[in-house]
């Protein structure tokens, strides 16, 4: 009662408030705390020691909270704490494996990798611009076949077949399509190039084809989630001054919707560049560069770098460095791409102001 | 916009790197396939022989600028295959084609009348390699290897890993016995040298997959194996010996001599062996004979399968250059230095050289 | 009523009630032809796949028990099992890492962090899901199984007792575990990315309304956005699974997998994933094997195709009940 009544005389909005301070020296307590029972107890183990500190934190917390704001600011701050703790958690990891490729990866990330392929070279020395190439190539073609499969496909979806049959079952199969293992879309391009051009055929054309395959579910996904995000009034406005249904499509809804589309085709290569299964089986091995894409096999970044890392010779760091170089670059590439994609959306996105 | 300068910088070097389509260490570029007097030969095979095919194949580019070759570490099983529809001008393999296997007209890429031809290139040691501290020298006979790999002995200081180790210092440790996950000839071979020299404690006859009742843990690959052995506490497996880097290699006890996976050891292997019984004179298919003496048992032959004629001759002479270098002297000697491999023995050169001599 | 005002169009004949393909503009027939038959060939695709997947996995199929003993791997189904109940059983695991650290992460974006830094952040989210799987394998072998191992040692010392923690603990930390934190860092990112644009399409008016009423921020969060972002949550969540289910590349070089059905964790026994099966025995199957394998990946998508199946469900009861829309 008397603490009601005290909230009331001193209006609740402002009384029993944490001090501003209260966080940060109960973080500090908390892992100092954490720190000392783990040495103690724990041998020393760091990350027992961030974890125990982590959990004194939110139990100190928790309890000061509740005694002197009430429940639901208790809540509030649990909830405030386990988030962020959610997203410190994640970033160890994925700074983790950014340090890591980082480090190792400059060992040989030097102008001799980017202007050298593997032709004729054992242990020490090389590059990897063959692979490069070939990844730009075989993505580039995979890119050519999905996107406007894809992009029609997600328009049919969005403008045309608004809830009849077949849009249905385009969208049912799409996400199941999504779901078709890596290396079965490999094995699926190396089958179907056989009957088409001849058994055995390697080139990359047929991991284009493999990579379309993973490619195509993404893209129309992303797609016509970002068509039906267009407001309709511009379509109706369209409509009224009598452009036809398909210009409205081509002139009125791509463009407004192009800045999302760009980024879900980003995406989308991004999601299928790193591939190596199915380009290991479909597009082949080879140490020289080939800038033919309908013959011969084709040498890519992740191939590249799995072959590197999984049959090194008796140089086992010179192929290792090749590896985490080539790691390197393929994430840079899509670095790239990603800024790319953001220019050219900025660049045909309509002006809004 | 500060983001722009360096946005079209980017784009410029990408677009730089894009257009100039070449490589500096390769005169012209390759592989345009049509293009007059230049060939592609493709082989694919074994990624046993994948660390000496690199050096052959720089070795015969080098000699010969252009000619392609090109090596696809698939798998053996994945070679046969290609071989067979005629996807591939050789195959690598870790094993020769079985009898019922072979057979004129069964190879898409051969003569109607033509069958294949097993050749021997690739001779090396099976390590068995561990990491366990304070241990750099470790004896072990063939019954005790097969009762770690079996997980009937769990800890390092086992009274069989001491009676032949009696200065090494064994912890009270558990042992991780790492083998192959994937199919592979390496475990083939590992499995058939402790099926023939310890048969009461490895029951399991040589198989690719290794036999899922022994346990243990697996790791991916030649390098999937090496770096679980060395990143554990108390690991053993087996792999290529080349492989092997920093870890220990045990030796192996065979007629109570310790030996160690040296190309030496296991070079002789052939010598001791017969080819399979049946087949045509140039084939040269052999089976091991692991018990002789002083021969290192654990011993991988990998094989290289041509046809006895091509439907394409032009193929057929490509294929006679290519793996007659692999066959010879220098051939061998440069893949003992580039892999770690056993060089074949001049006799055996010899057989090898008649055999693609008869190839069409 | 917005709706019927679109679907006639000033100037077009009054006669015409919807807009269809219209004689005097052929530019609209094709159009529309061309995206309907893009969405045909996009089934036909994947009629294609699925009947790759059976013409080439049959000979398995219905091969006889004995000749699969002897030149395939064994009898179909009890060879398969253990490796479905795998790919299920990491991918699953995963997602229990991955769920509840993704929201967690798109919330902090969405609603917690200052916006200088929310757009940097999902920027950087984005980019971790371009890191190729072959990444995640080097760096889940080489830095994480061994980082884990003291923890193995420590779960399996002090809750030995319990089911999942119990057995001998692998001596190189390359267990199913490890394998499900690896490829929950893989579809973290995927799960964030959705889940943030879901929480950031959250009715503004509602949030406001919930703050004016005196809600704390996470009340608002739990009465105007959660309820609102389920449907878009789940479908987040379907996608990670589904890449999860078909990784192949980290559980290869990550995973110690043997062929049996068990729910420890911390062993070196571990059940394979259907894909990281035929990844590592494709290179060396040959015949009835390669079949085998094949028909393995049928498994695999009949698996997906289920887990789809269920999602759609979900979503469909979903939305009726939610408020949003």
């Amino acid at each position: 009662m008397t603490a009601l009544s005290h909230a009331i005389t001193q209006g609740s909005l402002t009384s029993g408030r944490l001090p501003k301070f209260a966080t940060p020296v109960a973080a500090v307590a908390g892992a100092i705390l954490g720190f000392a029972l783990a040495v103690i107890f724990g041998g020393g183990n760091l990350g027992l020691a961030v974890l125990l500190a982590y959990l004194i934190f939110l139990v100190a917390m928790e309890i000061a909270a509740r005694v002197i704001e009430g429940p639901r600011q208790a809540a509030d701050r649990r909830a405030r704490h386990l988030i962020v703790g959610a997203f410190l958690l994640a970033l160890l990891p994925l700074a983790s494996v950014i340090f890591e490729v980082l480090s190792k990866g400059m060992a040989r990330f030097d102008i001799g990798f980017f202007t050298q392929s593997m032709r004729n070279v054992v242990g020490k020395g090389g590059g990897a611009v063959h692979a490069i190439y070939g990844t730009l190539y075989v993505t580039g073609m995979a890119t050519l076949i999905s996107v406007p499969i894809g992009l029609l496909t997600a328009i049919y979806l969005a403008e045309y077949g608004i809830r009849n049959r077949l849009s249905k079952a385009i969208t049912f199969f799409v996400d199941v399509m999504t779901g078709v293992p890596s290396i079965v879309a490999g094995l699926f391009a190396y089958a179907l190039m056989g009957l088409l051009v001849g058994p055995g055929t390697r080139s990359g054309f047929s991991g284009s084809i493999a990579l379309s395959v993973l490619m195509i579910p993404v893209v129309v996904r992303s797609s016509e989630e970002l068509l039906r995000l267009v407001p309709n009034e511009l379509r109706e406005a369209a409509y009224a001054l009598g452009v036809p249904k398909w210009l409205t499509i081509v002139k009125v809804v791509l463009p407004t919707a192009i800045s999302g589309l760009v980024s879900g085709v980003i995406l989308a290569i991004a999601r299928v560049i790193g591939e190596t299964a199915p380009l290991l089986i479909a597009a082949g091995f080879t140490a020289s560069l080939n800038n033919n894409l309908f013959a011969n096999p084709m040498m890519t970044l992740p191939v590249f770098v799995f072959d590197s890392y999984a049959h090194p010779g008796t140089d086992v760091q010179a192929y290792w460095d090749r590896a985490w170089a080539g790691a390197l670059t393929l994430i840079l590439i899509v670095m790239l791409l990603n800024l790319i994609g953001r220019l050219i959306a900025r660049r045909f996105a309509p002006k809004t102001r | 916009m500060s983001i722009k300068p360096f946005a079209v910088a980017a784009l410029v070097t990408a677009a730089a790197l894009a257009f100039t389509g070449c490589a500096t260490n390769e005169a012209t570029p390759a592989g345009t396939g049509s293009a007059s007097g230049s060939q592609t030969l493709t082989g694919v095979g074994a990624s046993s022989q994948k660390a000496a095919q690199e050096k052959w194949v720089a070795d015969f580019q080098t000699k010969n600028s252009s000619i392609t070759v090109n090596y696809s570490p698939d798998g053996s099983g994945a070679g046969r295959s290609a071989f067979i529809a005629g996807a591939a001008a050789f195959a690598g393999s870790d094993r020769p084609f079985k009898d019922e296997e072979m057979g004129a007209g069964k190879f898409a890429g051969c003569a109607a009348d033509s069958n294949a031809l097993d050749l021997p290139v690739y001779i090396s040691p099976i390590a068995v390699v561990y990491n366990l501290d304070g241990v750099t020298d470790l004896a072990l006979d063939p019954a005790t290897i097969a009762g770690i790999f079996a997980g009937k002995i769990t800890k390092w200081n086992d009274p069989a890993i001491a009676a032949t180790n009696p200065k090494a210092k064994l912890p009270d440790l558990a042992i991780t016995a790492v083998h192959r996950g994937d199919d592979s000839g390496t475990t083939n071979n590992f499995t058939d040298t402790l099926n023939k020299l310890a048969p009461t404690v490895w029951t399991e006859k040589a198989s690719d997959t290794y036999p899922a009742a022994f346990g243990g843990e697996a790791a991916n690959g030649t390098s999937g194996v090496i770096q679980a052995v060395t990143g554990g506490a108390g690991t053993i497996g087996y792999a290529d010996a080349s492989a092997a880097g920093k870890l220990g290699k045990a030796s192996i006890i065979v007629n109570g001599k310790p030996l160690q996976p040296t190309a030496d050891a296991a070079a002789s292997i052939l010598d001791h062996s017969k080819t399979i019984a049946g087949r045509d004179a140039n084939d040269l298919a052999y089976s091991l004979d692991r018990t002789s003496e002083g021969v290192y048992p654990a011993v991988l032959v990998s094989y290289a399968i041509v046809c006895q004629t091509y439907k394409d001759p032009a193929v057929g002479a490509l294929v006679k250059s290519y793996v007659g270098y692999m066959a010879s002297a220098d051939g061998q000697k440069a893949a003992a230095e580039a892999a770690g491999s056993a060089p074949l023995s001049a006799d055996l050169q010899a057989k090898v050289k008649a055999a693609l001599d008869s190839v069409k | 009523m917005t709706a019927k005002l679109s679907s006639t169009p000033v100037g077009s004949a009054a006669a015409q009630p919807k807009p269809g393909p219209d004689p005097k503009r052929p530019g609209e027939a094709v159009f529309r032809g061309l995206a309907t038959g893009a969405g045909i060939l996009i089934l036909v695709i994947l009629a294609l796949v699925a009947s790759f997947l059976l013409i080439q996995g049959g000979p398995a199929l219905f091969a006889d028990p004995a000749k699969l003993a002897t030149q395939g791997y064994g009898e179909f189904v009890s060879w398969v099992l253990p490796f479905a109940f795998g790919t299920v059983w990491a991918a699953l695991l995963a997602l229990l890492i991955a769920v509840p650290v993704a929201i967690g992460i798109a919330l902090f974006i969405s609603h917690y962090a200052p916006r200088k830094l929310a757009q940097p952040l999902g920027y950087l989210i984005d980019l971790l899901a371009a890191v190729p799987s072959v990444v995640f394998g080097l760096w889940g072998s080489v830095v994480l199984a061994p980082a884990m191992l003291p923890l193995f040692t420590t779960l399996n010392s002090s809750l030995g007792f319990i089911p999942l923690f119990a057995g001998q603990v692998s001596g190189t930390g390359r267990t199913i575990l490890t394998v499900a934190v690896v490829l929950a860092t893989m579809i973290l990112p995927i799960i964030t990315s959705l889940c943030r644009e879901v929480f950031l399409q959250a009715p503004r008016l509602h949030e406001e309304a919930a703050l004016a009423l005196g809600a704390t921020r996470w009340e608002m969060i739990k009465m105007a956005v959660l309820p609102f972002a389920r449907p878009g949550m789940i479908a987040a969540v379907m996608l990670g699974l589904g890449r999860a289910l078909g990784e192949t590349m980290a559980v290869t070089m990550v995973l110690s997998g043997s062929r049996n059905i068990t729910l420890e964790l911390l062993t070196s026994q571990n059940p394979n994933t259907i894909a990281a099966t035929i990844a590592q025995n494709f290179a060396e199957a040959f015949g009835l094997k390669t079949s085998q394998l094949i028909a393995a990946g049928l498994v695999l998508f009949l698996i997906t195709l289920a887990v789809n199946s269920i999602a759609r469900w979900i979503v469909a009861r979903r939305a009726q009940y939610s408020g949003a829309n």
